[in-house]
């Protein structure tokens, strides 16, 4: 195999002078056939390497296929990079790459005023203009007069570069992603290198497409060098982060190495019930790569299923784990309600989509807080945890772990779309340094008095004495019926009802005793605090910054624990004169806040299956902050 | 990838038997037994814990768990682990319990609502998966707990109390669903004959994979006499087909009678006559389910309605695959979890 291929290596070898910028944001669009996902992701690894900050947003249609240059399916992929600490996606992207007048259609409305746009002249064809509903080609007739545009002709270029590898037409197309990338790359300044040790390791195997893809992305690169194109070569210096060793992670990556981890520092067996859905899925499915690590991963006839192996799993003394989302938590709600009635340890991932119903798949939204709270029959309190970023996934599957053990209880742990798929770089824990995690069970099975009663329960936890099935001597039935307290037995006296009902309330209010205070980041007190929680925590924590920037005094808390809360929220809360809760739903903490400490918060609310803007919710905390 | 067929064990290289020998009361529980007097459940109740005393596993090792029904509160009763969970999903708990817990025995109690009705479909994929639990369906044909409302086996046009006029729908056949999910065990005993049932609830236990026993159990309060037309003690003989694996199907008050293939299914032979040679000959191991659905399928009055191991094949269950995978993979794969953690690749920050 002989190599061809200009040489470039993305150092700025060029005359074009570069400017230098804080942050950019860029969007990848096209077809969910053009690679964008592939394109946006190769660009995340070089712009890790390079040292940047970053946060991305995968974007993609629910239809795996929808038809070829249709509006509906649209795929994109955007980042963010900065030589700060940066905290979300971005909102309006600075460049945009339209691969078809679909992408442009659906995104352009996003673009900078004056940004930069990269289109594929090939694509625009009459016939997928029409499909995209342009009565007249954009490109000539005028409406995009306020941006900058690169028209690059991507499909044929690629094709011209890959032309004698001996490729079908089809495959020679398919390099177009790679030979916008990079461009891309040339417009901001990125080494190929990272990109080319990819293309070995996952086409090594197919020199022929391998040599195709490293064509296709030189050419890009060499196009961006040789095209004059006037303010457009970009470097964002690289970040002060933390010293360190860093990979990029992702939301659903960091609870699949949260759970393996967990049952590390356990020594328990994890076995995880599930039935795919998305955005869950790829919990299960990178779960089942793992079996070297002794994961029991169980694909369950429905999510009743994966819930029941799950608490199985629990009641004979493995991490018993079940993951989904919001369709999959309604379907799972009994058989939860068994595991706070049994008094379970149990693990729950609801990794949240769009709804009601089936809703938007693959879209984000906050909606399961109060079906998690409380969508079960009968008064059913269990622990509730909300990630606040990608990496803090991790972290978060390892305290619902301590906790459930520590307290013998089912816990929800919350993450949604957006954290799912969005990727961040993200410092690699050291094992040793992590807190060990109690397994209390396996003190009992060694101190169980004679006299064993399942029901005593531990003075500070009010844990019960769980024992999973195999000891002698200790035989015991449970059960969904009301327990007598103590003994287990089946009761159905009015006293103990009473007593067992304040009993399981209790338990869960002690898990306050165990946790973190909520952090407050500004004021003690004062006029306005701004209160979040789960995914949104970037853009929350953005917009502060940004209000702070124009003169407003303005405080954040960001909860990760939702029941119960930290023990100081209430006087925290009732610190400040206005309370704004930013969600991406219609107010459900706002809810619960209102209920618990009676303080009159203010919503900030978004629905659209997108995260939070922080632009717009910068406005709105000036707006509060000034009346 | 192929999957590796690990060997077939015996019951005691897995689960470990009691030291001393046990006997009936050993399984027994302290609690009350809370049933109709009358109830079938009580004679299951006492040849479960003399089956269960015959194998001799210690019943700490043992779990029971059972779902809604006056059938599931079994558990309770039993001096072993238990747990009576929630409506239809027993086999999903007691699937992820066996599948963590291989050295424990479990069993799942249901009925004929509980199993057939609102847990169907795990019914279904329990025994398709052959996760080694051993199912006993408690067929009253009625919803007990409830007070008499029909079930997914009361026959067609039953009066019961939500079918003041009769049911409008047809029954389901237990062993049928059985056998057409793959079930690799499936028996059928009934509530009055404890020798029988007490053999046919060890046979199960002993298997290995799923085993599934329909127990036909008569609820003297809303269906009496459901299955007396061929279980009474004096119509058993005519009546009933006992299947021993090995044996000629033979039936009546002399064994007169027998069963052999007919162009529609099967027919009764006199074992006398002239026919007699072509009497089939109880196969229970037969891969096919052919001639096993073809059993399931007699029914009373037509046919002699079969008793005991219908079908019972071995191959290797859920457990033994997804075990000797972990065992394959953790041999072929480097498993350290400061190296997954770092993933792919990671850069450094100075
Ligand atoms: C989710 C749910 N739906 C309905 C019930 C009410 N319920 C309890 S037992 C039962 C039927 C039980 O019938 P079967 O399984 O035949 O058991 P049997 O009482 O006859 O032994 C029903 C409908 C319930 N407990 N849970
Ligand atoms: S209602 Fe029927 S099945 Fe239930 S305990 Fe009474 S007799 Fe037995
Ligand atoms: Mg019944």
């Amino acid at each position: 195999m002989t190599t061809t291929s200009t040489q470039a290596n993305g150092s700025g070898n060029t005359s074009a002078p570069i400017q230098e910028r804080d942050r950019v944001t860029v969007r990848f669009a096209g077809d969910s056939g053009d690679g964008m996902q592939l394109a946006g992701n190769r660009f995340a690894d070089a712009t890790a390497v390079f040292g940047n900050d970053f946060s991305t947003l995968p974007d993609f249609p629910a239809e795996i296929r929808a038809p070829a240059g249709s509006l509906a399916g649209v795929s994109s992929f955007q980042i963010s990079f900065s030589k700060h600490q940066i905290f979300t996606p971005g909102d309006e992207p600075d460049t945009l790459v339209a691969m078809n007048p679909a992408a442009l259609k659906s995104h352009l409305s996003a673009l900078t005023k004056g940004g930069l746009l990269v289109v594929n002249e090939d694509a625009f064809t009459s016939g997928n203009l029409k499909k995209a509903n342009y009565p007249s080609n954009p490109l000539s007739d005028g409406s995009l007069d306020g941006y900058r545009i690169i028209k690059a002709p991507i499909t044929t270029a690629a094709v011209a570069a890959v032309d004698d590898l001996g490729l079908s037409n089809q495959n020679a197309e398919r390099t177009k992603n790679f030979f916008a990338l990079g461009l891309v790359y040339w417009l901001y300044d990125r080494d190929l290198q990272p990109t080319l040790d990819w293309i070995e390791d996952r086409f090594g195997r197919l020199p022929n497409i391998a040599e195709a893809n490293r064509r296709a992305l030189y050419a890009g690169h060499a196009y961006g060098e040789t095209t004059e194109i006037a303010d457009a070569h970009v470097r964002v210096p690289p970040a002060v982060l933390k010293p360190g060793e860093y990979r990029t992670i992702t939301g659903n990556q960091a609870l699949v190495l949260g759970l393996i981890t967990a049952a590390h520092l356990t020594d328990l067996e994890l076995f995880y019930g599930s039935y795919p859905i998305t955005p869950a899925s790829d919990v299960l499915v990178e779960l089942a790569a793992l079996r070297e690590y002794g994961v029991r991963t169980f694909q369950a006839e429905d999510e009743i299923s994966a819930v029941g192996t799950a608490i199985g799993a629990s009641y004979g003394g493995a991490l018993g784990v079940t993951g989904t989302s919001g369709p999959g938590i309604a379907l799972k709600s009994e058989a939860i309600n068994l595991a706070v009635m049994t008094e379970l340890p149990l693990i729950v991932l609801d990794v949240q989509r769009s709804g009601p119903s089936t809703g938007m798949p693959t879209k984000t939204e906050q909606t399961d807080l109060l079906q998690v709270m409380f969508g079960r029959n009968g008064e059913s309190p269990l622990c509730v945890l909300a990630a606040k970023s990608p990496g803090d996934c991790f972290y978060m599957v390892l305290e619902a772990v301590r906790l459930a053990y520590q307290f013998v209880t089912p816990v929800v742990l919350l993450s949604d779309t957006y954290l799912a798929n969005t990727a961040e770089p993200w410092p690699v824990p050291d094992l040793n340094q992590l807190d060990p995690i109690d397994v209390p069970y396996r003190r009992l099975e060694q101190t169980a008095p004679e006299d064993f009663q399942p029901y005593v329960r531990d003075p500070d936890t009010l844990a019960r004495m769980f024992v999973p099935p195999g000891h002698a001597g200790l035989q015991h039935r449970i059960g969904g019926l009301e327990k007598s307290d103590i003994s287990g037995d089946v009761a159905y006296s009015p006293e103990n009802h009473q007593r067992m009902t304040n009993l399981r309330a209790e338990k869960i209010q002690r898990i306050a005793n165990f946790i973190p205070e909520v952090e407050i980041d500004g004021p003690e007190s004062g006029d306005l605090l701004v209160l979040s929680w789960g995914s949104t925590y970037g853009a929350v924590f953005t917009a502060v910054n940004d209000a702070r920037e124009a003169g407003h005094e303005v405080a954040h808390a960001h909860l990760q624990y939702l029941n119960p809360f930290p023990r100081n929220l209430g006087d925290v809360v009732s610190r400040y004169k206005k309370v704004l809760i930013p969600e991406a739903n219609t107010g459900q903490l706002r809810m619960l806040i209102r209920a618990n400490f009676l303080v009159d918060a203010k919503g900030y609310n978004e629905v659209t299956g997108q995260p939070l803007s922080a632009r717009q919710l910068t406005d709105a905390i000036i707006q509060l902050s000034n009346d | 990838m192929v999957l590796q067929t690990p060997p077939l064990e015996p019951v005691e290289s897995i689960i470990p038997l009691a030291e001393e020998d046990l006997n009936r009361k050993d399984y027994a529980s302290d609690v009350d037994t809370r049933w109709c007097p009358g109830c079938g459940d009580y004679s299951i109740l006492a040849q479960m814990q003399r089956g269960l005393s015959n194998l001799n596993v210690a019943p700490e090792k043992m779990v029971f768990v059972s779902g809604i029904g006056c059938s599931s509160r079994f558990p309770y009763y039993m001096n072993t682990y238990g747990m009576h969970s929630i409506h239809g999903r027993a086999p999903t708990i007691a699937s992820g319990l066996k599948l963590s817990r291989p050295d424990l025995m479990v069993f799942v109690i249901t009925g004929d609502g509980d199993a057939l009705s609102i847990g169907g479909n795990h019914l279904l994929h329990v025994l398709r998966r052959n996760v080694d639990v051993k199912i006993f369906l408690f067929n009253n044909r009625i919803y007990g707990l409830t007070k008499g409302q029909y079930s997914p086996t009361s026959e067609l046009g039953k009066v019961t109390k939500s079918s003041p006029v009769g049911t409008t729908e047809r029954p389901l056949n237990p062993l049928s669903v059985a056998l057409a999910s793959e079930a690799t065990f499936v028996a059928r005993s009934f509530d009055t004959d404890p020798q029988h049932l007490t053999a046919t609830i060890e046979r199960a236990a002993r298997h290995h994979g799923a085993a599934f026993v329909e127990i036909l159990q008569n609820c003297n309060i809303f269906n009496d006499r459901a299955f007396a037309d061929y279980t009474d003690r004096n119509v058993r003989d005519e009546r009933l087909l006992y299947l021993e694996h090995g044996q000629p199907m033979l039936f009546g008050e002399n064994k007169n009678k027998g069963l052999a293939v007919s162009a529609t299914g099967l027919r009764v032979v006199d074992a006398d006559g002239p026919d007699a040679g072509l009497i089939l000959t109880h196969d229970a191991t037969r891969p096919a389910p052919d001639v096993h659905q073809l059993l399931a399928r007699c029914a009373y009055p037509e046919m002699p309605v079969p008793m005991g191991v219908i079908r019972q094949v071995t191959t290797p269950t859920y457990g033994d695959y997804l075990d000797s995978q972990i065992e394959v993979q953790k041999f072929k794969n480097r498993h350290d979890v400061t190296q997954l953690l770092r993933g792919r690749s990671t850069w450094q920050v100075e």
